[in-house]
């Protein structure tokens, strides 16, 4: 995920400080991995560098000054950008589970207990979200979706090569 | 044989062929109260035979299945159909309202069939059609429900009689995603409240979440998945 992208999205709909921002973004994206201040202000450095965002106002604290960011024309230009672009697909060409099975099949080890073993570490997972889905909101439930989807297609591909690990073994021990 | 410790259904060296094909070749299962155990893996593996013989629908050719302590194959077909009737519920993926019953009278029936008046058994049934959000449809007949709500009228018909033990074969196989994961949060939520144990046969990833556990079946044989990792 671009942190820089999604900082300046939250910014466009007005300004804020750092820590709010902070705040904002572990709320909604950052359930499982909340942002480190170090990593929302070397962001905001860089955005204000590149004229995407400016400080509106300084205000003086007991701590350290707490700037007030707000975003640029060039900003709202840059977000835009961002969002109309599509993301890549991953291939999943390079997988480890599939070099993990190749290599056992190789080695005339147990290929069909690395795929139940995987399976069963899958569904402990599938299991962690569902819960999860169950008691959250409607956010939780689509941030959850999204990953139970990946997990069961993984699962699905682990189901077929269970099936075919005979004819696999075949063409690879040739 | 003993069954594990604090089972409630236990099945241990499960054999089944139906003519020379093998069904079942060893399985072995067990489930303790409370808990939903889901039984997977792929088409013609054995898992509907495995529900089935756990059930005491299907007499396996070998093997032994203990319920509560009692052996199965040592009751009568009769003992044994009552059983079914008191303590086991079921849920499959299709057929089973009586189309000529309204919804409510479809979810009475199991206590109707013990011989509970008709008042008091649908009385029973309304509160179990409100826990599976269905009671709107008390006066529906099967045909003029969506498949969705459908099934949940046929889990509020399996939990009915509070059984000890629900049986689901594929019991979101004829749904989609939203209506099946609705039907699985309401039929474990309800499960876990009565604390009745679940079998759930399914070859889908997303209902066995809802599980506590897997089994997988492959080949007629039977692997806890729990001693694997």
């Amino acid at each position: 995920m671009s942190i820089g992208h999604t900082l300046l999205g939250l910014l466009e709909s007005g300004p804020c400080h750092g820590y709010d921002l902070k705040r904002a973004f572990d709320e909604k994206f950052g359930h499982d991995r909340p942002l480190h201040y170090g990593q929302v202000y070397s962001t905001m450095s860089r955005l204000l560098k590149h004229g995407l965002v400016e400080v509106e106002g300084i205000e003086p604290g007991g701590g350290p000054e707490r700037k007030r960011y707000a975003i640029t024309e060039a900003g709202i230009t840059d977000v835009q950008q961002w969002l109309a672009t599509p993301e890549k697909p991953e291939p999943y060409l390079q997988s480890t589970l599939y070099t993990k099975v190749v290599l056992a099949l190789l080695t005339r080890r147990n290929a069909a207990d690395i795929l139940d073993t995987q399976r069963a570490e899958h569904l402990r997972m599938m299991r962690i979200l569902t819960d999860r889905k169950r008691k959250g909101d409607l956010a939780d439930q689509l941030i959850c979706d999204h990953a139970l989807f990946h997990l069961e297609a993984d699962l699905r591909w682990l189901e077929l090569t269970a099936a075919r690990l005979d004819k696999l073994a075949e063409v690879v021990v040739k | 044989m003993t069954p594990p410790p604090g089972s409630l259904l236990a099945a241990q060296e499960l054999r089944k062929a139906y003519g020379p094909t093998v069904a079942l070749d060893g399985a072995e299962f067990s489930i303790h109260p409370g808990e939903v155990v889901a039984v997977m893996g792929p088409s013609g593996s054995g898992k509907s035979t495995l529900l089935h013989c756990l059930a005491g629908i299907v007499p396996p050719d070998s093997g032994s299945i203990t319920y509560n302590g009692r052996e199965l194959a040592t009751m009568s077909d009769a003992q044994r159909s009552a059983l079914r009737r008191s303590e086991f519920g079921f849920v499959f993926q299709f057929g089973q309202l009586v189309p000529e019953l309204t919804c409510v009278e479809n979810v009475a029936l199991p206590l109707r069939l013990n011989g509970t008046s008709r008042k008091e058994a649908e009385r029973t049934a309304l509160t179990w059609m409100e826990r599976l959000e269905v009671d709107d449809l008390r006066k529906k007949r099967p045909g003029e429900v969506s498949g969705g709500q459908g099934q949940r009228v046929a889990v509020a018909r399996a939990l009915v009689t509070s059984p000890r033990m629900l049986f689901a074969d594929e019991p979101t196989g004829a749904l989609d995603s939203l209506n099946g994961e609705r039907v699985m949060e309401l039929l474990t939520d309800a499960a876990r409240s009565t604390n009745a144990a679940v079998v759930l046969v399914t070859h889908e990833a997303r209902v066995a979440a809802y599980s506590d556990r897997e089994i997988v079946v492959r080949d007629g044989k039977s692997r806890d998945m729990e001693r694997v990792v």
